[in-house]
């Protein structure tokens, strides 16, 4: 446990010093919030769900930063491998796994701090404040979409060599997570092909996790969500952990 | 005890036999290098003791633990200091000291007073909370190699510990390496394709050629294999001719690509005769230098190249480019 601490204090210490990372990374999140939120407001009510679209709209942006921040959290593996600093701990007399989850863990609380600032700044653009429940559940599935989804950076990551793949990753996997996510549409106006897609997407259930912490309502029960969520994340450390394992230094 | 064991170890890449057979041992306390040109197999030998690769044949024993069967024994009881920096350039150089100590578990009060007392001994307690990125190359070096030694390794491991750092630097890294090897009485194995590096530092040298050890002793004696002075030829007629020319005084002739080299006692006094005998002989001499041997010397008579000449000049360079690159 020392061990996996070292390295998800490092990840934090690293987090916290780097400023223009965590205004950068805010960017892509408030701009959707602001331009899409604002922009559809008034033309879009979501009957059922909710009554503006602003705040339907804010836990698919809260879910995307955990989202892109998991997935560069754990594609910080590449750097390391490129400044030689994996070689340090890979060669220190720990187990793999222990980096592995070190490295999981801390990209995932990363994540959430990350989450957390557009929640609270999505307090001053019209979400009404949760009740405390509600906020603990919201945090418990940015947590599940964490973990999973870093370790799925971390997987990725122990197959490149160097950040040049990267965009491709972002493009044809990262992006439609999110656009299928149902992080902006409601799930019920889609046509069926991508019903069933949104429905294969693990960020889905993440999605309507936290919307039912924040807002009380979701498209999809709660409980399928966490178990979902639940089973993707640990399949992503499993996955994450074989192939970090096979890692080169 | 034996620091360091190793009977007949080999490693292949695919048809390449990147390290042949090679057979050694260090003795507690002793500062072992080896020597060779890039590519000779000297990191891939370190990579195979530290445990990072695994030996497709032959045995080693570091500190007692066997390499293959009891990787974590080993790891506990050496420290690396790797050819490419692995240091955290965001954290500073406490912070990358303390994240060492915790990966080797150690408790923090002792944790603390090691690193007080090792950053002291590399000269970097001024600095030790400043971050890594604005440390020079030889302030980087210096804080891997306390790095290296925070959790008190039996064997100390140094992969080419002053490529690219400049002559004064170089000089002032010795210094330290000699002085914490006597004051912590560890082992040190280092590989350098530098000469002079293996000659001021080591207690005994293995020169290493093509992934074999072709010659293992102190710097002193494989100088003397040589003879008491060396005198280099410049001459076109480098072939042929001027192996059968000897007089009492000439130890050795050898030639190579572009020159011959000549071992003999008082250089300085001989070398008019034997400028003479080489003109009576038609050799046309276009440049002369005398000295005393060095392990380019050794190297040279038992490989028939010398290490500079070893073709990698390129790749170093490139190397050097890009972590110029990379840290600025």
């Amino acid at each position: 446990m020392d061990v996996v601490y070292t390295i998800w204090l490092r990840n934090i210490k690293r987090y916290l010093r780097s400023r223009s990372r965590i205004i950068g990374s805010l960017g892509m999140p408030l701009f959707f919030l602001v331009i899409l939120g604002f922009g559809l407001n008034s033309v879009v009510t979501i009957p059922s769900i909710s009554e503006n679209y602003v705040e339907f709209l804010v836990p698919g942006i809260v879910s995307m930063s955990v989202l892109f921040m998991s997935i560069f959290s754990g594609a910080q593996i590449i750097w390391d491998k490129q400044f030689g600093f994996l070689k340090e701990t890979l060669v220190a007399p720990v187990t793999r796994i222990e980096i592995m989850l070190g490295q999981a863990f801390g990209g995932a609380t990363t994540a959430m701090l990350q989450g957390t600032i557009i929640l609270v700044l999505s307090l001053f653009i019209g979400l009404s404040i949760p009740e405390i429940s509600g906020l603990l559940t919201a945090f418990g599935f940015m947590a599940l979409i964490g973990v999973g989804f870093t370790s799925l950076g971390i997987a990725i990551a122990s197959r490149m060599e160097d950040m040049n793949g990267f965009q491709l990753i972002m493009s044809f996997l990262i992006f439609p997570i999110f656009g299928l996510s149902g992080a902006m549409f409601p799930i019920e106006s889609l046509p069926p092909i991508f019903r069933s897609l949104t429905l294969a997407d693990p960020l889905t259930y993440g999605v309507e996790g936290v919307r039912f912490g924040l807002c009380g309502v979701s498209q999809i029960n709660p409980v399928t969500c966490l178990l979902v969520l639940l089973a993707f994340s640990v399949g992503m450390i499993l996955f994450g952990a074989f192939l970090f394992r096979k890692i080169k230094m | 005890m034996k620091a360091v064991t190793v009977v007949d170890l080999t490693k292949k890449f695919g048809d390449f036999t990147a390290v042949d057979g090679v057979s050694f041992d260090i003795a507690e306390g002793e500062i072992f290098g080896l020597l060779g040109p890039n590519g000779a197999g000297k990191t891939t030998t370190i990579s195979m003791l530290a445990t990072i690769a695994r030996p497709d044949s032959g045995k080693g024993e570091v500190a007692g633990h066997d390499i293959v069967k009891d990787e974590a024994g080993v790891r506990k009881s050496i420290g690396i200091v790797f050819q490419d920096q692995s240091l955290d350039e965001e954290l500073t150089g406490w912070e990358n000291m303390d994240f060492h100590g915790r990966l080797y578990r150690i408790p923090k009060s002792t944790r603390d007073e090691r690193i007080e007392e090792l950053l002291d001994l590399v000269g970097l307690t001024e600095r030790k909370d400043d971050f890594v990125k604005t440390y020079s190359g030889g302030m980087r070096r210096r804080l891997e190699i306390a790095r290296g030694l925070l959790h008190r390794p039996k064997v100390l491991f140094l992969d080419e510990p002053t490529l690219g750092l400049d002559p004064q630097t170089r000089n002032y890294l010795w210094d330290y390496i000699e002085k914490l090897s006597s004051e912590m009485n560890i082992s040190v194995i280092l590989t350098t394709h530098y000469m002079d590096e293996a000659d001021r530092l080591c207690d005994r040298v293995g020169i290493i050629d093509k992934g074999k050890i072709i010659a293992l002793d102190t710097p002193e004696d494989l100088k003397k294999t040589i003879g008491g002075d060396v005198v280099t030829v410049r001459s076109p007629d480098y072939a042929g001719k001027i192996s059968d020319f000897s007089a009492p005084w000439i130890e050795k002739v050898e030639s190579y690509d572009g020159f011959f080299s000549i071992a003999l006692h008082g250089a300085e006094e001989h070398l008019p005769e034997l400028i003479q005998i080489l003109v009576a002989r038609k050799i046309a001499i276009s440049s002369v230098s005398v000295h005393k041997p060095t392990l380019e010397d050794v190297f040279l008579h038992y490989t028939g190249r010398r290490i500079r000449d070893s073709e990698n000049g390129a790749r170093e360079h490139l190397r050097m480019a890009y972590r110029a690159r990379r840290h600025h």
